[in-house]
C-alpha cells in the first residue's frame, strides 16, 4: 500500500508539476511593467520602476522583468500591453489608470497571463488592481503642515481634478484641521502629472498668494526646488525629494510597491495568483514616509503618533462626521469612517476648502 | 574649389526611383553604426526593428492600425504640399474631427440607436475637421496671414478645448470623476476585420479607398491639375485663370476632412472612447509621412506602413533589447534627413568647380 | 467682482509676480531672438524646438559634468549651433524643403536629447547664481528685478539690444534683411546669399540651445527628458506675432510669459474661468495678432520678409 502511495503522490506531483511548474519552474518568470512617464520623472513612474528592482532582487534569478516607458495612454498602450502579453510575459503590471480599458481588452485575450492594474477599478479573473492609500500620508502632512506654516496657507499643485487628487486634498485639509481649524489652501491646476516648468511656475504663484509651505500631487520636484530657493516648506511626493530640498523639505509621501510586487510574483510562481483588490497604507508598507526633517521635534513628535495611530487603525484620516464645503454632513458608510468606495470616488471638498472642483 | 548646387536641366529619372532605396540604405547603415556605438548587434537590432514586426500576424495587423490614421492624415497633406499651401495643423484638425463625431458616441450612448450612428459620427468627423482647417485658410486667403503659424497655434487650441470637453460636459458619469468619456457603444464603434483575432479594423479599407481616389483626382481631375500647376507654377496658373485662392481653401477643407475622419476612426476603433490621451502627435508624424511618400498617394501609402513598422519595431527592441523609445524618433528624424537630401539630387547635382575670382572692375 | 480684481491687480503688479513673468519669459526670449534673425535673412526653421531640448540635455550634461554653469551653458549653445548646421546644409547646401527639414530637425533633437539626457535624470546641480549688488540689488520694487537676476536673463536683453543695433545699425544688418526681401537682387548686387543666411541658421541654433540650456541650469536645476514643453513653438509663434521685429518681440515675449503664468496663477482667485480657456488665451492671440497684421499690409500679404521660406539655389 505505502509502496502505491508514493507512486501516487509521485505522479500527481508529476502532474502538478506539468500544469503549473512546467512553463514556470523550468524558466524564469518573465514580469513585465509598463510606465506612463519616464522612470527619470523622480515620481511616480521612477517609484514604480525602483520597486520592480526591488522585486529583482528579492527574487534573484527566479524572475526577469521587462519595462516600456513613456507609454501614451491612447491606442498605443494596448499593444504594448500585448505585446508583452505575447512575449512570454506572465504578469505584467500597468502602472496608470489610464491604462484600465487597454489592460482590460488584453486581459480577455489571454486568461493565461496575469494583469495588475494600478488605481483603477475594472477587474477580471485574471485582472487585479492595487493602489495605495496615500491619503493617509497626507493627513500627516496636513498636520505637520498647520504647525509649520506662519501664514496658515498651504499651497497645493495638482495635476487632473480624479478622485485620488481630490481625496488626497480633503485628506491633507482634514489632517490641517485638526491642528489649525482655521488653515486655508490655494489650489493650482497644471494639467498634467509631470511638466516642470509649470509645476515651477505654480510654485512661484502660490508663494506669491501667501502660501509658506508647500505640497504637491505631480510628478517632478519643480515645487521642492523652488522652496528651497524661497526659503520655505515643502512636501516631496511619490518619491524622497530631500536632494532638491535640503531645508525646505519636511517630509514625502513615498509609494513603496516593491514588496507587493514581489509578493505578486511570488504568488505567480507558487501557482497562488487570484485576481484581488488591494489597498494598502502606512500599515503593509506601500506608503512610506520620508523622514521627518527640518522641522521641530514637538512637531516631529505628534507626526509619529499620527503614523502610528493610523497604522495601528485608531486613526482614520476620514473619520466621520465630514461635512462637505456646502456644509452638508457626508453619508457615513463605513461605519465611523467613509468607506473605500467613497473614497475612491470622491467628488467634493470638504469644509474650509475655498474653491471649486473645476468641471463640476 | 568649391562645391555648389547646380539645377540639372531634365529632373534624373533615375535617381528618382533609386532615391527613396539610397535613403533607406543610409538610415540603415547609420543606424548599424549607432547601435554598435550603444555596444547592441546591429543585426540583431535592425532584424528586430524592421524583420521581426513582419513575420507576424499580430504585428501586420498592428502595422495596419498605426499606419491608418498616418496614410489618411498625410494623403490630405500632400494634397496641400503640392499646391504650396503649408497645412502644419493636421494635429488639430484630427483632434477636432474626434471631438465632433465623440460628440454623437456621447449622446447616443446607452440608448437604442441604430446603425446609422457610426456612419453620421465619421460624417461629422470629417466635418468638424474641414471646418477647422478652412480658419487657417480663411486667415490666408483674406488677410493673407501665414497658414504656417496659424494652423499650427490651431493645434493648441484643439488640445486644450478636447481636454475642457473630456473633463468637464462629457465625462463618464459611471466614471469616477477620471477624465474620460463612457465606452463607446457598439453601433459607435469601427468594427474589426477579424473579430477577435487582431485589432485591424475597417478604417485601414477606408484609407485604402482614400489613397485610390486622392491618386485619381490628383492624375485624372481638373482639380487636380490644377492643383498640381499651383504648386509648380504659380504664374502659369494665375494665367489660366485658375483661382489660388479657391485652392487654398480647397485643399485645407479636404486636407482638414482627411484629419478629421482619421481622428475620428482612432477614437471609434481602436481607443474606443475619449480621452486626453487621443492626442498623440499623429498631426505631425503624418507631415513626416507625406515627405517621406514624396506627395504621392501610393508613395505616402507606402511611407505610412513603413513608418509603423519603424513604430512597432522600436516597441519591440524596448522590449527585447533594452533600447530605449527615444532611437525610434532620432531614426525616423535621420531618415526623413536622408530622404530629403536624396530627392534633392533628383532635381540639382552637385559639382565641384573652381572659385571663380570676380574681376576688378575698372574704376574711374 | 470688485474684490477679484482688486486681487488681480494687486497680483500683477507685485514684485514677485514680475520677477516670475521675467524668468519664464526668458528662454521664449532668447529663442526667439534667434529665430528672427534666421528668418530676417529669409530662412524658415521649424526646428526650435529640436534644437531647445538637445541644447537644455547638453547644457545640462556639461554643467554636471564640469561643475560650471558657465561651461554648460557654453555646451547648450553648441549643441543648438550643431543641430542648426544639419539644417543649414540641407536647406542650403542641398535646397532641400525648408518645413520638412526644420519639422524633422524637432523629432530628431527630441530623440537625441533624451538619448544624451538619460544618464543625467535624478541629478541635481548647482543652478545659475543671481546678481547681487550691495546697494542696488536692496532697492524697493525695482531693486530684485533689475539687479537680481541671473546671467541668462541680462544676456537675453543684452541680444535683444545687440540684434537691433545689428539689423538697424549696421551694414551687415541691411545686407541680411536685403537677403531676407529679395535674395535674387542680393545675390545679383555680389552679396553670398548662402553664407550670411548659413551664418543666421547657425546664430539661431546657438540662441535656441542657449534658451534650451537656460531650463535646466537656472529656471529648474535638474533635467527631465521633455522639459522644454512646447516653449520652442511658441518662440516661432513670438517671431510672428512680433512682426519680425526686435522692439516688439521683447513685448511679446514678456506678454507670453505673463498670460501663461496668469492661467496658473489665477486659479486659486476662482474667477470661474475654465483653466484651458486661460491656457489658450497666448495661442487665440497669436492668431488674432497675425491676421491683424497681415490685414495692416494690405493685400499684398503678410508682413513677412519676402523670400521666407523660399529655397534659393544661386544661378552661375
Amino acid at each position: 500500500m505505502k509502496k502505491w502511495n508514493i507512486v501516487a503522490m509521485a505522479a500527481v506531483l508529476a502532474v502538478a508539476a506539468g500544469t503549473f511548474g512546467g512553463v514556470y519552474a523550468a524558466e524564469k518568470l518573465k514580469v513585465g511593467f509598463i510606465y506612463v512617464g519616464p522612470i527619470g520623472d523622480l515620481g511616480w513612474s521612477y517609484q514604480h520602476d525602483v520597486g520592480r528592482k526591488a522585486m529583482e532582487n528579492a527574487l534573484g534569478d527566479k524572475v526577469e522583468t521587462t519595462f516600456l516607458e513613456n507609454v501614451p495612454e491612447g491606442a498605443d498602450a494596448e499593444r504594448a500591453i500585448e505585446q508583452l502579453a505575447r512575449t512570454g510575459h506572465k504578469l505584467i503590471f500597468t502602472t496608470s489608470f489610464g491604462f484600465m480599458d487597454a489592460t482590460l481588452k488584453v486581459a480577455n485575450k489571454y486568461p493565461n497571463v496575469f494583469f495588475e492594474h494600478a488605481t483603477g477599478f475594472k477587474r477580471a479573473n485574471n485582472m487585479s488592481t492595487y493602489a495605495a492609500r496615500f491619503y493617509e500620508g497626507r493627513y500627516i502632512q496636513g498636520q505637520i503642515a498647520a504647525k509649520m506654516s506662519k501664514t496658515g496657507v498651504l499651497g497645493y499643485i495638482v495635476s487632473f481634478p480624479i478622485p485620488e487628487v481630490i481625496s488626497n486634498i480633503n485628506a491633507t485639509m482634514l489632517g490641517a484641521q485638526s491642528v489649525n481649524p482655521n488653515m486655508k489652501v490655494k489650489i493650482i491646476w497644471v494639467n498634467s502629472w509631470f511638466d516642470p516648468g509649470k509645476e515651477a511656475d505654480a510654485a512661484k504663484a502660490l508663494i506669491d498668494q501667501g502660501a509658506d509651505v508647500l505640497t504637491q500631487h505631480t510628478d517632478s520636484p519643480a515645487a521642492t526646488q523652488i522652496a528651497e530657493q524661497r526659503g520655505i516648506h515643502s512636501f516631496g511626493e511619490s518619491s524622497d525629494m530631500i536632494k532638491f530640498g535640503p531645508h525646505a523639505q519636511l517630509t514625502a509621501d513615498t509609494d513603496y510597491w516593491g514588496d507587493y510586487y514581489t509578493k505578486r510574483a511570488q504568488a505567480v510562481l507558487d501557482g497562488k495568483w487570484k485576481s484581488e483588490d488591494t489597498w494598502g497604507g502606512l500599515d503593509s508598507g506601500m506608503v512610506v514616509m520620508a523622514p521627518y526633517t527640518n522641522m521641530p521635534d514637538d512637531v516631529k513628535k505628534m507626526a509619529m503618533d499620527t503614523q502610528a495611530a493610523i497604522k495601528s487603525g485608531t486613526l482614520h484620516p476620514f473619520k466621520c462626521p465630514i461635512t462637505d464645503q456646502d456644509g452638508k454632513t457626508v453619508e457615513c458608510k463605513g461605519g465611523t469612517h467613509l468607506d473605500p468606495g467613497q473614497i475612491l470616488s470622491m467628488n467634493f471638498y470638504v469644509k474650509g476648502i475655498d474653491d471649486k472642483i473645476p468641471g463640476k | 574649389m568649391q562645391l555648389v548646387l547646380e539645377r540639372r536641366a531634365e529632373r534624373s529619372t533615375v535617381i528618382a526611383v533609386a532615391s527613396p532605396l539610397i535613403a533607406v540604405a543610409l538610415t540603415v547603415v547609420t543606424f548599424a553604426v549607432l547601435f554598435a556605438i550603444m555596444g547592441k548587434n546591429p543585426i540583431d537590432a535592425l532584424s528586430v526593428y524592421f524583420i521581426e514586426p513582419l513575420t507576424d500576424a499580430f504585428t501586420l495587423q498592428e502595422i495596419a492600425v498605426k499606419a491608418t490614421p498616418l496614410v489618411m492624415i498625410a494623403v490630405g497633406l500632400s494634397l496641400c504640399y503640392i499646391a504650396n499651401v503649408w497645412n502644419i495643423g493636421a494635429e488639430g484638425q484630427f483632434l477636432v474631427g474626434a471631438v465632433c463625431g465623440s460628440w454623437l458616441a456621447v449622446r447616443t450612448n446607452g440608448t437604442d440607436a441604430g446603425y446609422w450612428v457610426l456612419p453620421v459620427m465619421l460624417l461629422l468627423g470629417a466635418l468638424g475637421g474641414a471646418l477647422y482647417g478652412l480658419i487657417p485658410a480663411i486667415c490666408r486667403v483674406y488677410f493673407g496671414a501665414s497658414e504656417i503659424l496659424t494652423s499650427l497655434m490651431l493645434v493648441y487650441v484643439a488640445n486644450l478645448g478636447m481636454d475642457y470637453m473630456v473633463r468637464g460636459p462629457w465625462r463618464d458619469p459611471q466614471g469616477l470623476n477620471f477624465p474620460t468619456t463612457a465606452a463607446f457603444d457598439p453601433v459607435a464603434s469601427v468594427p474589426t476585420l477579424f473579430e477577435g483575432a487582431g485589432r485591424l479594423h475597417a478604417g485601414s479599407v477606408i484609407a485604402l479607398i482614400i489613397v485610390m481616389l486622392v491618386t485619381v483626382l490628383l492624375g485624372r481631375t481638373i482639380m487636380g491639375f490644377e492643383i498640381r500647376l499651383v504648386g509648380a507654377a504659380p504664374k502659369a496658373a494665375r494665367f489660366s485663370g485658375f483661382s489660388a485662392n479657391r485652392l487654398v481653401l480647397f485643399t485645407f477643407a479636404v486636407s482638414g476632412a482627411l484629419a478629421g475622419l482619421a481622428g475620428i476612426i482612432e477614437v471609434a476603433g481602436p481607443i474606443g472612447h475619449l480621452d486626453p490621451g487621443v492626442a498623440s502627435g499623429y498631426g505631425f508624424t503624418a507631415i513626416i509621412v507625406a515627405f517621406l511618400g514624396r506627395l504621392n498617394p501610393v508613395g505616402i501609402l507606402i511611407a505610412g506602413l513603413f513608418l509603423a513598422l519603424t513604430f512597432i519595431g522600436g516597441e519591440g527592441a524596448q522590449i527585447s533589447m533594452k533600447v530605449p523609445l527615444d532611437l525610434t524618433k532620432v531614426f525616423q528624424g535621420i531618415l526623413l534627413f536622408y530622404v530629403l537630401a536624396c530627392d534633392s539630387l533628383i532635381v540639382y547635382r552637385i559639382r565641384l568647380v573652381r572659385t571663380v575670382r570676380k574681376a576688378i572692375p575698372a574704376h574711374a | 467682482m470688485l474684490e477679484s480684481l482688486i486681487e488681480i491687480l494687486q497680483l500683477i503688479f507685485s514684485v514677485s509676480f514680475i520677477l516670475t513673468v521675467v524668468t519664464a519669459s526668458t528662454p521664449l526670449l532668447l529663442a526667439a531672438s534667434g529665430e528672427l534673425v534666421v528668418e530676417r535673412a529669409g530662412v524658415l526653421n521649424l526646428g526650435v524646438e529640436g534644437m531647445m531640448i538637445v541644447g537644455a540635455a547638453c547644457g545640462f550634461a556639461g554643467a554636471y559634468m564640469s561643475g560650471s554653469v558657465f561651461v554648460g551653458a557654453l555646451c547648450g549653445i553648441l549643441a543648438g549651433a550643431a543641430l542648426a548646421a544639419i539644417f543649414g546644409i540641407l536647406t542650403l547646401g542641398l535646397a532641400v524643403n525648408q518645413v520638412a527639414t526644420g519639422l524633422a530637425l524637432t523629432i530628431l533633437g527630441v530623440g537625441l536629447s533624451g538619448l544624451i539626457g538619460a544618464r543625467f535624470v535624478g541629478e541635481k546641480i548647482v543652478p545659475a547664481a543671481r546678481l547681487d549688488l550691495p546697494f542696488l540689488t536692496g532697492m524697493p520694487v525695482v531693486g530684485r528685478i533689475l539687479f537680481g537676476e541671473d546671467a541668462f536673463v541680462y544676456v537675453s536683453m543684452a541680444l535683444m539690444i545687440a540684434i537691433w543695433l545689428f539689423l538697424y545699425r549696421t551694414r551687415a544688418g541691411l545686407v541680411l534683411r536685403a537677403v531676407g526681401d529679395n535674395h535674387a537682387s542680393a545675390h545679383a548686387l555680389g552679396y553670398p546669399v548662402l553664407r550670411i543666411r548659413m551664418l543666421a541658421v547657425l546664430f539661431g541654433g546657438a540662441c535656441a540651445g542657449l534658451a534650451g540650456a537656460y531650463l535646466p541650469l537656472a529656471y529648474t536645476p535638474f533635467f527631465i527628458p521633455g522639459m522644454t514643453s512646447g516653449r520652442g513653438w511658441i518662440a516661432l509663434a513670438l517671431v510672428v506675432f512680433a512682426s519680425w521685429r526686435p522692439g516688439r518681440l521683447v513685448v511679446g515675449a514678456y506678454l507670453f510669459g505673463a498670460v501663461s503664468i496668469l492661467g496658473l496663477a489665477l486659479q486659486p482667485l476662482r474667477l470661474g474661468v475654465p483653466q484651458q480657456l486661460m491656457n489658450m488665451l497666448p495661442y487665440l492671440a497669436t492668431v488674432v495678432v497675425l491676421v491683424l497684421i497681415s490685414r495692416t499690409r494690405g493685400t499684398a500679404g503678410s508682413a513677412a520678409p519676402a523670400s521666407l521660406g523660399m529655397v534659393f539655389v544661386p544661378d552661375r
